[in-house]
């Protein structure tokens, strides 16, 4: 569904990504995991179009999209959810929503789904988003990416920062998204996160991708781990 | 914290800025020696507050949503202004007629005369002068400065270099009489003129789809793209409105000055800079609340203190940014 190949991002003078190649297939989530700094977030940025790649090329659905501008992407089908969840702060739940909607005010079957995944978002519907708790704000960003079904959700580390009982909520509600046909990539640090939902995983280091294939495999294989990651899964837990 | 137990709060409008108005006129009444001219100076203090607000309201959006320095928006007031002069000048019986009907057949194509031209330099100069320089602050100041000394310019090549007397259609002209107050007409027109333009914004930015946009716009540029707007689409529409309604302010102000010149525009910024900036870049309500306490303080002090007129609202932002550095009504951005 969607495939970089050699990639190159640089961000003022400093070149970031540096060749990346890797495939997302329809279906399923796919990780994106790496240490800090090794291009993650570069990456989703750059496949959003909010940073031009300078070399390589990014195809969705087959179609060339490496020049495409951030909106018609959107447009496209492709949502996503920053690090910094790009909550709209003085604005209500519901503004956030309705604006997220674009083909007109969201389908009342479809809002029920999604209060049904988050029950937060219907009691406080029409609170300002800005006094939301920071787990609350991080379902909201999730919520607004799913309002209108979206061939691609990008997400950027939805675990950061968030409570465990948080956290096991939104593991449940992507699942539950997984259950739609909505394909995920997201970026994650959290490897029992990671190892909860990924069905394939691609590893950054350098601004390369250093691995990829099954997240099983990789959850299973702890020297693989501890080489790509530094740190094994049982340390994380 | 559960998300069960929060309690968030619903959206509220912040009456501690509309108080501290409504604090600045009460406060200002044992300072005037009678009442009347403490009605006089209010009215005349709200009246320029409106005025403001008109010429200003665009600016605070523009620089909200872009953060776009756009010194070149006094241009627009001043070319509002002339064109407008223009059409009121060519109608001059009608602006003499005892007819209200007949004043308003001059004024109201003078003012959208003021908009349109306004807007349509204004739609120019974002085009030409400003998109190259998005995102360079240094090089908004210099091209845009430039352009407002270009425009002062072909005023001068266009309508000459002397100030044009202008004409107020004789139904605004005089006072009314409430006893022993009296009240410019015209002044009370500027205060409705305002108040419709507020409600106006207020309505587009609250209860449309466009306005949400903005809304969100002025917040954090780069989400509205993402979630698939063209927000330099949203921010051409909203500089040409805005410049639009400098070109309206310009009228309603030369009006009140009864003469138009070319720098009437760049003397003006400097008022229309504190107001933005005490309202907090990006917010209307801001803007309006900022601009009623510039307009009452200066006629207040202007008659109690006049060697401290000048300095007034230079006080009043300082003392507003250390109590509220972000302004009356912060916007969060991202």
């Amino acid at each position: 569904m969607l495939v970089l190949e050699g990639v190159h991002t640089h961000i003022g003078q400093y070149h970031i990504l540096q060749g990346v190649d890797f495939a997302v297939p329809r279906g399923g989530l796919t990780m994106l995991l790496g240490r800090n700094g090794a291009g993650k977030t570069t990456c989703l940025r750059t496949i959003m179009g909010l940073w031009r790649a300078s070399r390589g090329s990014i195809h969705f659905n087959g179609k060339d999209i490496t020049r495409l501008q951030t909106p018609d992407l959107a447009r496209r089908g492709v949502a996503y959810v920053p690090e910094n969840m790009g909550i709209f702060a003085g604005l209500t739940v519901r503004e956030n929503m309705l604006l997220a909607a674009r083909s007109g005010p969201p389908d009342e079957v479809r809002l029920d789904w999604i209060f049904g995944l988050f029950p937060a978002m219907k009691k406080f519907w029409n609170g300002v988003a800005g006094n939301l708790s920071g787990g609350q704000k991080q379902m909201l960003a999730i919520c607004r990416a799913i309002v209108e079904p979206r061939a691609l959700i990008l997400v950027d580390e939805p675990s950061k920062g968030l409570a465990p009982a948080i956290i096991a909520n939104m593991i449940e509600a992507f699942r539950e998204l997984k259950r739609t046909d909505t394909t995920l990539l997201v970026v994650e640090q959290n490897f029992h996160f990671a190892r909860a939902l990924g069905d394939n995983v691609a590893v950054m280091d350098a601004g390369r991708i250093v691995h990829s294939g099954r997240m099983d495999a990789l959850a299973a294989d702890e020297a693989l781990q501890t080489r790509l990651l530094g740190l094994s899964l049982e340390s994380h837990q | 914290m559960s998300a069960d137990t929060t309690v968030i709060a619903k959206q509220r409008i912040d009456w501690v800025p509309v108080a501290l108005v409504l604090g600045v006129i009460v406060i200002a009444l044992p300072f005037i020696p009678s009442l009347p001219t403490w009605v006089t100076l209010t009215v005349a203090g709200l009246a320029m507050g409106m005025m403001i607000f008109i010429m200003a309201s665009g600016l605070t959006l523009v620089f909200g949503l872009m953060d776009v320095m756009n010194f070149a928006h006094g241009a627009f007031i001043s070319v509002g202004a002339y064109g407008a002069v223009t059409v009121l000048l060519a109608m001059k019986p009608a602006m003499q007629s005892a007819s209200m009907l007949e004043n308003l057949s001059a004024m109201l194509p003078a003012m959208l005369a003021a908009i349109v031209l306004a807007g349509a330099l204004g739609w120019f100069f974002e085009r030409v002068v400003i998109r190259p320089v998005y995102g360079d602050h240094l090089k908004q100041i210099l091209v845009t400065m430039g352009g407002l000394i270009v425009c002062e310019q072909l005023i001068h090549v266009v309508w000459g270099a002397e100030s044009i007397a202008v004409p107020r259609p004789a139904n605004f002209s005089g006072a009314l009489t409430f006893g022993d107050v009296a009240v410019e007409r015209y002044r009370i027109f500027a205060v409705l003129l305002g108040l419709a333009v507020f409600l106006a914004m207020w309505l587009v930015l609250n209860r449309t789809r466009v306005g949400l946009l903005v809304r969100a716009g002025v917040e954090n540029p780069e989400m509205v793209e993402a979630l698939g707007y063209r927000i330099r689409r949203l921010f051409v529409g909203v500089f040409v409105a805005g410049s639009g309604l400098a070109g309206l302010g310009g009228v309603i102000w030369a009006m009140y000055q009864e003469a138009v010149n070319a720098q009437m525009g760049m003397q003006v910024m400097v008022l229309i800079f504190i107001v933005i900036i005490i309202g907090g870049l990006g917010s209307v309500g801001g803007c309006f609340a900022g601009a009623l306490l510039v307009g009452l303080l200066a006629n207040y002090t202007g008659y109690v203190l006049p060697k401290l007129a000048l300095g007034s609202n230079i006080l009043l932002m300082v003392l507003i940014l250390l109590w509220r550095p972000r302004g009356l009504y912060p916007v969060g951005k991202a």
